[in-house]
């Protein structure tokens, strides 16, 4: 009998057990690879590689006070800016406040922001017909496929802060390495009928012609307009993102200390599993001792056992968790989870913990068993 | 004949070892649960506390929020003229403009900095909002550059104690004292004076109105009136229902939360049922012996069962102590409506000790069914030979 044998035997001879064990520690291990993609998809993911280049300024005081539209040129002489765009945030109402119906909307000048982000890709024919009506708005992939709206299509928007009702015609889909589920429309629609929006701006967002420049340009920005009664806070596309993520409170404290509770549970799980089947089998570590098996021998049996286990409900846990996270991705609900999966660094650390929790819980009663002397074990009644 | 209890209690004791690793594993399931209870009553209670049921909060058309809401200072000289309305102590009408914008502040501990609600008042706000104490400083002044700051934003955000200043609008707000709004929303913001804000902020009116009303009649009858009358053509609400409205803010806490708990609680029940199993296995023997002395198998399956809910519940009890010190904790989280940090004590209310309870027995009820049904068909003759 070779060793492997012996060990899949072993950890499989109380066949209820095993399962309920494994099952128990997939569905922990499950939870931590989604709570390790969680934190992957907001802190580490640095998004599209023309992502980092991109730079948003915003009023210092807060997001809800407007600067003014005469920064724009102000900022597209700053010396690595590459194209500047006007953004701001229309928060109106599509169909009702269901939250299914909920998409971001900008009010943008088109030109410029296809010089922004340059890594979209939109047909030439839709890209001229988005420009020249005056009424018409460029959607993103991501938000065409979500509402199924097509190209011609009319969308109406209920205005909400800025007031009035905007009436849309759908002309372009926009492309591009990221998930675009807003919609954009064209400043000069809301020009007319509201007086200040030809003068105020929300967010200007920038690109910057290499990584390098991007700290150097976002100072020379804010030193700029310190002074001025509207001064401005500038930062990285991620950075802005992290700021809504910072908003909703300690979100790297909740994450942690689940994935911690998590954590000591599956130790739990697997440390009491392995104690109840160890302790059975006292006298077969006699016996083991017996026919030539060393302390350590033992011990080595004892501990694979354990791992294989939980490595089991690593394996099964993190596959769960992949097809979860899928899920939500197809889901039209999965906000900005649309691009998450579990990619092998992911795999690799929850595989890591699921053995290192193997380990740990067969450790210390094997270790007692291994020590025990032989007589007392083959006497030992189990 | 039921087995008697204390006979499922000396066995949990015997295997002190195993059932403390149980019950660990389901109290740590509970625990996140009753977290989760404890954010969202916090979060509820400071919303659903804030607000006189005779007040009625104006705000332009299609706007859900005072953030996003204006209005001019001849409409809001209009509502002073509504019928209905009632007196303050100078014998003016109890109307109340008032001004909200949203700061930026950066936290006390470092994790970045958030909006924060500041609100321009005039006097009569503070009568019509007797629950606002000042506790430490003075009011400020009106015609000065100064602000007061509730007690929580002043502890969890920088640079917010009295004599530091702080920077919005065209000049720096002195802090000159800290209030107290017994729990309500208003314990998450800044308030100074109207006027001094709006040359700040270049705001030729308010944002918002908040009219109190003789009684309920009246606030009803303002709530309908307010967007017919030509003059005015402002959304009505009553002030209760506009803060309960914001409830929906912990949405999002919510649904992660569900998730997170109804995923511990399958790998809790499985761990219970694990430990049930061996208990049976263990007891092959006993239960036979049981079964030979005259308990019939109802009375087999009920024990076990039994067993396996104090074993849970023991868990539950356990979780309810764990997350007693985090009673009366301020955390903060983000207003989906107004776009700022709403601070909010996490409570232990007697529902959710409750509820943590009955979800730990449900554990220990899904976990133990099994077993328990096992050792009730055990064969007798075959048990006691083992």
């Amino acid at each position: 009998m070779t060793l492997t044998r012996f060990v899949t035997k072993n950890a499989f001879r109380n066949k209820r057990r095993t399962i309920l064990t494994v099952i128990s520690i997939s569905v922990s291990l499950l939870l931590l690879t989604l709570m390790m993609t969680v934190w992957r998809a907001f802190y580490i993911d640095k998004g599209a590689p023309e992502s980092v280049l991109r730079l948003i300024t915003r009023h210092k005081v807060s997001l809800t006070n407007m600067m003014p539209l005469a920064y724009e040129s102000k900022i597209r002489a700053v010396p690595g800016v590459v194209a500047v765009a006007s953004m701001n945030w229309f928060g109106g109402k599509y169909k009702d406040e269901k939250p299914e119906n909920f998409f971001a909307q900008f009010y943008v000048e088109p030109e410029n922001i296809v010089q922004v982000y340059s890594d979209w890709q939109i047909p030439p024919d839709q890209k001229e017909a988005w420009f020249k009506d005056r009424a018409g708005c460029a959607v993103g992939r991501q938000l065409a496929d979500r509402m199924h709206f097509k190209v011609g299509d009319k969308i109406r928007l209920i205005g909400s802060y800025i007031g009035g009702n905007v009436d849309l015609t759908v002309r372009a889909i926009i492309d591009g390495p990221e998930v675009n589920d807003a919609l954009w429309f064209n400043r000069k629609y809301l020009d007319e009928s509201v007086n200040w929006v030809g003068s105020k701006s929300g967010m200007f967002s920038m690109r910057v012609d290499s990584q390098e420049n991007v700290p150097t340009v976002s100072r020379a920005i804010d030193e700029m307009f310190r002074n001025s009664p509207d001064p401005t806070k500038t930062e990285t596309e991620k950075g802005f993102q992290l700021g809504f993520i910072a908003m909703m409170g300690n979100v790297k404290a909740f994450i942690l200390g689940i994935s911690g509770a998590v954590v000591f549970a599956i130790l739990l799980v697997s440390g009491n599993t392995m104690a109840m089947s160890i302790r059975e089998r006292i006298r077969e570590v006699a016996v083991l001792k017996t026919v030539g098996f060393t302390r350590n021998g033992v011990l080595t049996l004892f501990v694979i056992e354990a791992v294989v286990v939980s490595l089991i409900g690593g394996v099964l846990g993190v596959l769960l968790g992949k097809f979860m996270i899928y899920g939500i991705a197809q889901n039209p609900m999965g906000g900005m989870f649309r691009t998450a999966q579990v990619d092998w660094k992911v795999a690799l650390v929850a595989l890591a913990v699921a053995a290192l929790v193997g380990f740990m819980s067969a450790f210390l009663p094997s270790y007692r068993a291994a020590k025990l002397n032989i007589a007392d074990g083959l006497r030992h009644l189990g | 004949m039921a087995i008697p209890l204390i006979y499922n209690i000396r066995n949990l004791r015997v295997r002190a070892g195993a059932t403390v690793m149980t019950a660990l594993g389901v109290a740590l399931t509970v625990a996140i649960a009753i977290f989760i209870m404890m954010l969202l009553s916090g979060l509820d209670s400071a919303f659903h506390n804030t607000g006189n049921p005779l007040n009625v909060m104006a705000l332009r058309k299609g706007s859900d929020s005072e953030l996003t809401s204006f209005m001019s200072n001849d409409t809001f000289l209009a509502l002073k003229t509504l019928p209905g309305l009632a007196k303050g102590k100078d014998g003016q009408p109890l109307v109340s403009g008032e001004m909200v914008v949203a700061v930026v502040l950066p936290r006390n501990n470092g994790t970045g900095e958030t909006n924060v609600v500041v609100r321009g008042i005039s006097s009569v706000a503070r009568e019509m909002r007797p629950e606002i104490k000042v506790v430490e400083g003075r009011w400020f002044n009106e015609g000065q550059h100064e602000i007061v700051v509730s007690r929580s934003v002043s502890r969890r955000f920088a640079k917010t104690n009295i004599g530091d200043s702080v920077s919005f609008g065209k000049s720096p707000w002195t802090v000159v004292g800290i209030f107290d709004a017994s729990g309500t929303a208003y314990d998450s913001e800044i308030w100074g004076d109207i006027n001094q804000m709006k040359t700040d902020f270049d705001r030729p009116g308010y944002s918002s109105a908040v009219l109190r009303a003789t009684d309920d009649v009246a606030a009803d009858a303002l709530t309908k009136r307010l967007p017919d009358d030509q003059r005015i053509k402002l959304d009505g609400t009553l002030e209760t229902e506009y803060y309960a409205k914001q409830t929906r803010s912990g949405m999002f806490i919510q649904f992660i939360g569900t998730i997170v708990a109804i995923i511990m609680a399958v790998g809790s029940s499985f761990a219970a049922m694990n430990t049930m199993y061996a208990a049976v296995a263990y007891r092959g023997r006993e239960i036979a012996t049981l079964r030979v002395m005259g308990f019939n198998r109802p009375s087999i399956l009920l024990s076990f069962v039994f067993e396996s809910l104090l074993l849970s519940l023991l868990g539950g009890a356990v979780a309810v102590v764990l997350m007693l010190p985090f009673n009366g904790l301020t955390t903060g989280t983000n207003n989906m409506m107004t776009f700022s940090e709403v601070v909010f004590h996490m409570r232990m209310t007697p529902v959710i000790v409750a509820t943590a309870l009955l979800f730990s027995a449900f554990m220990g009820l899904i976990g133990g069914l099994a077993p328990a049904w096992h050792a009730s068909r055990q064969n007798i003759l075959n048990a006691l030979r083992d």
